[in-house]
């Protein structure tokens, strides 16, 4: 035990491999301590750093430095130091900078969820609706682009975009060229193929269950129905690409397939990349076998009989103080 | 997506690719991408902007993703992704210079040239654009002119109007 | 007069040649450093001279280079920041216009305490002319056998290059910098890593601005003890002030570290006062992203005594009072300027240059700009002022770089100090667009010590 390094965050203490970041520390223990990530993903390698979402406060650097920072820093690319203490939701400075940060990442998004394929599945949704003000302060012209296809399975709605990078982190790690990126600068910055092209890789797809908003949807789930009159179902097939393990979620409303996604796990994250053709040509039940209804999370609007019954960390039942945060969840819990 | 109608043919010229190979030398092996923008600034003083086929054939000469010479392109203000004019009259707009009066010079420009910002007059030989500060504060207002961004400095509107007329007869 | 060790021999003729330089006891320093110092005594000899960055920031420059991490096997980087962009500064490019051999000189001794036997020299795009003037430089200086392989027989190697930026000022920041350095997007990256351990090519780097690197020329001919002694405290030796706005004799000077900043303003040997029998309404003292202050803080304290030009003086008071020595760039603005349109100005620049990669820069320093854009031309509220100091503590400290505080403290300290011009703008729509509000009461003598409210700190 002696190299792990131990960390306390909002007064919960645990212990976690040398080189973690706050951030996955703060998985770890779970419950209402995890920072909000809106770019961050720990699939891709260098992501992370940009919507500072998830920014937190160091009030103790370490045991042998026990100075605090000196500036709120983005849990999701801070390592931890052994006897480092942080302050997520105890440190009000934290939750008003995370507002700031929430107000100005909806300045120049359209706010269009009623029309959104990404409504009730957002990231952004959820953040705001947690974090934002209940009005808007910004009464500027918002900046707007013109949608575009790139290909023809993809559509890429600029507008709603936050310029996350995980697109394009995903282009460059899992696919073998990347035909699209970060164009121009400041608020002007945009992701784009800069001349038409199509984005053709086996892969591709991956770039819409990367994308934490609207800006990348799945054309032919396109305007189909709102993902929560939609039944997410476990599934499998013997998927022939050697890099795809054909492990998806389908999406069905009644009978119909209307959608294949990549398995998520808990804080939104593709368990693991699918290939194109599972997700965009297998849209018949007998194309998969079934396995078992997706577990949603039960502050989900998705599948209201679904909910994921919680399941608590071993540690969780040793220590008071966690209990204390995952009080809610236990309650119910001892419901079910 | 950025709308590029016009386009030109592209030939790196061997004197042009000796120049490249020069400036690829500067760094170790394997980091030739570092000779991006020192390249696309040679490109663009022999061709005046720079056009999506020659940043693909820059793309090609330095084993890159044409994507990665786009993003590039596109983040610094230099280069120029839509033809201008031969000569384009840069002037500094930040603060320092706007309190020795480079408003009144953009002002000046805009009315002698009868173009606005970022347009090209008729002949094609000028165009105009504000810049943020170029780093000549104590001499402003100043402009500078590509290729070589040579200065004009403590403009006045009589120094301009003779800069745009030598320039008309070179 | 004062001392001067980097300005010294400017007015004379062809000290941009490697022979007239030689002339006046140039490469000294390389002969001495490469053939009677090791590597560790010339850092020793920096640090001891307690120079510290002239790019704006201060961090001790013999400090840095100590934090230098030292691999078998891997090789080390010097590069040159060269990316002189703060509005209000231009000393560097002064520098190199006219005597660039001193950074040559400084860039061959500082690679040689470092270990580097490849540097760099990140000059801004927009200087092209500079860009041929040190590739010249650098020419000279390799056929005089100060650089390439075996310099002066001691053994020790170094190339030295010249890189173009493409414009964008977000470069001058050091990771952004090796970023477009390494051909890419200048977007600042996320520390740590700091470049002492990944920098250029994941290398341990330094990277040093021009003037830093050439005031090394002087603490090795003379001794970092013998630097240290001039200037005041911890700031010490001379700093190049770049000195701009309505200035009867704005320009590049070299100053003593601790002379008055009333005496920088206004005696001949300097600024030589005012322009056209003006008033002093306001100064930014260390290029646009230092907090502006009133007349009557820039030449005193809060408490009366006077403000001297130095690290620590300009900063008494803290941001309430005080501001900073930054970079060096000195901004005067008379009485008939208006601050309300400068700050615009400068915010409008951070939008301009912010390079879009965190959301409370890229999206706050354009609400920033539209907010001040409306005040100015007489269709703010008051609401709006508030917002605007709302939306600045919302991006300061939250960024990834310092481009966010530097885009935040113009216009707090604007707001802090010449509220009642903001307010003006408000109430006196239509007459806020013909005239300006004046000298006001800023050049009078402050009374008591000014009250900030906490909320604003």
């Amino acid at each position: 035990m002696s190299d792990l390094v131990k960390v306390t965050i909002d007064g919960i203490t645990v212990e976690v491999e040398p080189g973690t970041t706050i951030l996955n520390a703060a998985r770890q223990i779970g419950g209402e301590i995890v920072p909000p990530a809106m770019c961050y993903y720990s699939k891709l390698k260098g992501s992370g750093g940009k919507c500072r979402t998830c920014i937190v406060k160091v009030s103790k650097g370490s045991e042998k430095d026990p100075r605090p920072m000196p500036k709120l820093v983005a849990s999701c690319r801070t390592t931890v130091m052994d006897g480092m203490e942080v302050q997520n939701i105890t440190s009000p400075e934290v939750l008003e900078a995370r507002a700031g940060v929430v107000e100005i990442l909806l300045i120049n998004h359209p706010l269009d969820c009623p029309v959104c394929d990404q409504a009730g599945e957002c990231d952004l949704q959820n953040l705001s609706y947690e974090h934002g003000l209940q009005k808007t302060r910004y009464e500027f012209e918002r900046r707007t682009f013109d949608r575009i296809d790139i290909g023809d399975k993809i559509q890429l709605h600029m507008n709603r975009c936050i310029l996350c990078y995980r697109c394009v982190f995903t282009a460059d790690q899992i696919t073998n060229k990347r035909v699209h990126g970060i164009l121009n600068r400041g608020d002007h910055s945009e992701i784009s193929t800069y001349i038409q092209t199509a984005v053709d890789n086996d892969f591709s797809g991956n770039v819409i269950d990367v994308c934490p908003v609207g800006a990348l949807t799945d054309k032919t789930f396109r305007f189909k129905n709102r993902v929560w009159f939609t039944k997410p179902i476990d599934a499998h097939r013997n998927c022939t690409h050697e890099k795809c393990n054909g492990k998806v979620t389908l999406w069905y409303k009644g009978e119909d397939v209307l959608r294949v996604t990549a398995r998520k796990d808990q804080y939104g994250e593709v368990e693991e990349f699918i290939c194109n053709e599972c997700r965009f040509d297998k849209k018949k039940t007998n194309d998969w076998t079934l396995e078992h209804p997706t577990h949603i999370s039960d502050t989900s609007v998705i599948s209201s009989n679904h909910y994921e019954t919680f399941k608590p960390l071993p540690v969780i039942k040793e220590n008071l103080a966690l209990q204390e945060a995952n009080k809610r969840e236990l309650e119910k819990s001892i419901k079910f | 997506m950025l709308k590029v109608e016009e386009t030109q043919p592209v030939e790196f010229s061997s004197a042009l690719l000796e120049k490249f190979d020069e400036i690829v030398k500067r760094y170790p092996e394997g980091k030739q991408k570092s000779a991006l923008l020192p390249i696309l600034h040679l490109v663009q003083a022999e061709y005046g902007w720079t056009s999506v086929p020659a940043m693909d054939k820059v793309a090609e000469y330095l084993a890159i993703e044409p994507i990665e010479v786009y993003e590039v392109a596109s983040f610094y203000t230099m280069y120029f992704l839509q033809p201008k004019g031969k000569y384009v009259l840069e002037v500094c707009r930040t603060g320092p210079c706007c309190l020795v009066g480079a408003e009144k010079i953009m002002n000046h420009i805009e009315t002698r040239l009868g173009v606005k910002e970022g347009e090209v007059t008729a002949d094609g030989l000028f165009s105009w654009r504000g810049v943020e500060c170029l780093a000549a504060c104590g001499f402003g207002p100043v402009l500078q002119i590509g290729p070589e961004y040579t200065f004009y400095e403590n403009l006045t509107e009589e120094s301009v109007n003779k800069l745009i007329d030598d320039l008309r007869k070179k | 007069m004062a001392r001067k060790l980097l300005l010294e021999h400017i007015n004379v003729p062809g000290i941009n040649t490697l022979e007239v330089y030689r002339q006046k006891g140039g490469y000294r320093a390389v002969e001495k450093a490469l053939k009677t110092l090791t590597p560790d005594d010339v850092v020793e000899e920096v640090k001891k001279s307690g120079l510290r960055g002239r790019g704006g920031a201060g961090f001790p420059t013999g400090m840095k280079w100590s934090f230098l991490a030292k691999p078998e096997g891997v090789a080390r980087y010097l590069v040159c920041n060269a990316d002189e962009s703060e509005p209000g500064t231009f000393k560097d490019r002064f520098l190199m216009t006219h005597i660039p051999h001193a950074l040559i000189e400084g860039m061959i001794v500082a690679s040689y305490a470092l270990g580097a036997n490849t540097s760099y020299i990140y000059v801004r795009g927009e200087m092209m002319p500079q860009i041929r003037i040190l590739e010249r430089a650098i020419e000279e200086a390799r056929a005089a056998g100060f650089l390439g392989k075996n310099i002066l027989g001691t053994g020790y190697n170094l190339e030295l290059y010249v890189q173009p930026g493409g414009g964008a000022y977000i470069c001058g920041e050091e990771t952004a910098l090796l970023e477009s350095l390494e051909g890419k997007r200048g977007n600042p990256r996320i520390k740590p890593p700091f470049p002492a351990i990944a920098g250029l090519y994941g290398c341990p780097t330094v990277v040093n601005n021009v003037e830093s690197i050439a005031a090394v020329v002087p603490i090795i001919n003379d001794g970092g003890d013998e630097y240290a002694k001039i200037g005041i405290g911890r700031s010490t030796g001379t700093k190049l002030i770049s000195a701009s706005g309505n200035l009867v004799k704005p320009g590049v000077y070299e100053i003593e570290l601790g002379l008055p900043v009333e005496e920088f303003i206004y005696s001949d040997e300097y600024c030589g006062g005012i322009a056209n029998g003006k008033k002093l309404k306001a100064t930014v003292a260390g290029g646009s992203s230092v907090p502006i202050l009133p007349a009557n803080l820039t030449l005193k304290y809060a408490n009366g005594e006077p403000r001297l030009m130095s690290y620590e003086s300009l900063s008494e008071g803290g941001f309430a009072t005080g501001t900073m020595l930054g970079s060096g760039g000195f901004i005067a603005f008379d009485e008939d300027q208006c601050i309300v349109r400068n700050t615009w100005n400068f915010s409008r620049f951070y939008h301009h240059e912010s390079c879009g990669q965190c959301s409370p820069c890229r999206e706050g320093t354009g609400w920033m700009e539209k907010i001040l854009h409306k005040i100015e031309y007489g269709h703010g509220t008051m609401e709006d002022i508030d917002l605007l100091w709302d939306v600045q503590r919302k991006i300061e400290g939250n960024t990834i770089c310092p481009l966010g505080d530097a885009a935040a403290w113009p216009v707090a300290s604007a707001i802090r100090h010449f509220r009642d011009e903001f307010e003006w703008h408000v109430k006196e729509p239509m007459k806020s667009q013909s005239t300006n509000y004046g000298l006001a009461n800023y050049a009078n003598p402050i009374e008591k010590q000014v009250e900030v409210k906490q909320d604003n700190l």
